[in-house]
């Protein structure tokens, strides 16, 4: 097993929140398809799909990393580590040129309820992403070491986890926000 | 670098690259012209966004050689939370 089973409790818990967030969506926007769908217009899916295929990237030089480790390599997975996190990087600063060009254009948290699910349930995204980003660090610190401690593979199986269930948990948030008509 | 890279894991990136744009085009506006199409439309939107998910787990997180229990409580929250969601689409 990838890692160990503790982490697997909070990635399950985790995802069964996030798996309640995004039922209470889809309900409220039945209650009020309309309002959701006219609000919904006016997010940019470009962003959306930029930041998909960061966080595809970013989990791509993750998995490589974790196999380089694995195998013994000691010079390839602390730079793959690093390409993750500029991918973890770049959305967070296209998040925010996003959350710059809503509220810009006058749409808040307050605006009304779909507004306020899409900077709730991708603020809370971001807070998970901005928390693997500091995982990404202590990885990469931990690859870069010549000596070989036998928790070192245990905690860097731990963050790369953590890092593709944020990039799982993305996936969904995608077409749920940006595509469902 | 090529080494590593040159796996199945590059490969399930690119296909995972190439869902994501499908997902896209699938929601282009006449897709949506119509309750059955708008409904079908909607599960392939998130059935491509499941299958994805399945990929990133089985993967890049590795559930392919992880304890059967760990794949089947996968499994069970994929299909889970897509019928949860495109019941409550069809619903209302």
């Amino acid at each position: 097993m990838p890692g160990e089973t503790g982490i697997w409790v909070l990635i399950f818990g985790d995802m069964v929140a996030f798996a309640a967030f995004f039922g209470v969506f889809m309900y409220s926007r039945g209650q009020d398809p309309a309002l959701f769908d006219q609000s919904r217009t006016h997010l940019s899916v470009g962003y959306a799909v930029v930041n998909t295929v960061l966080l595809l990237t970013s989990s791509l030089f993750v998995a490589a990393a974790v196999r380089d480790f694995r195998a013994g390599g000691r010079r390839l997975a602390p730079r793959l580590f690093v390409l993750a996190a500029v991918c973890g990087l770049g959305f967070v600063v296209n998040k925010a040129l996003e959350y710059r060009a809503e509220i810009d254009s006058g749409i808040t948290l307050t605006t009304n309820l779909f507004y306020t699910f899409f900077f709730t349930l991708t603020g809370i995204h971001l807070l998970h992403l901005i928390i693997g980003l500091i995982g990404l660090g202590v990885m990469w610190r931990l690859a870069r070491r010549p000596e070989d401690k036998p928790g070192n593979l245990l905690v860097i199986e731990v963050g790369a986890s953590y890092w593709h269930m944020v990039d799982l948990l993305w996936i969904v948030i995608f077409p749920l926000l940006y595509l469902v008509r | 670098m090529e080494q590593v890279l040159h796996q199945r894991i590059t490969l399930v990136w690119l296909g995972l690259v190439l869902a994501t744009l499908l997902s896209w085009g699938l929601s282009s506006e006449h897709l949506f012209d119509s309750t059955i199409a708008r409904t079908l439309t909607t599960m392939a939107i998130l059935g491509v966004a499941f299958v994805k998910v399945c990929y990133v787990g089985l993967d890049f997180m590795e559930l392919r050689r992880a304890p059967r229990a760990l794949r089947l409580v996968f499994h069970a929250w994929m299909v889970g939370v897509y019928c949860l969601l495109v019941g409550l689409y069809v619903i209302h």
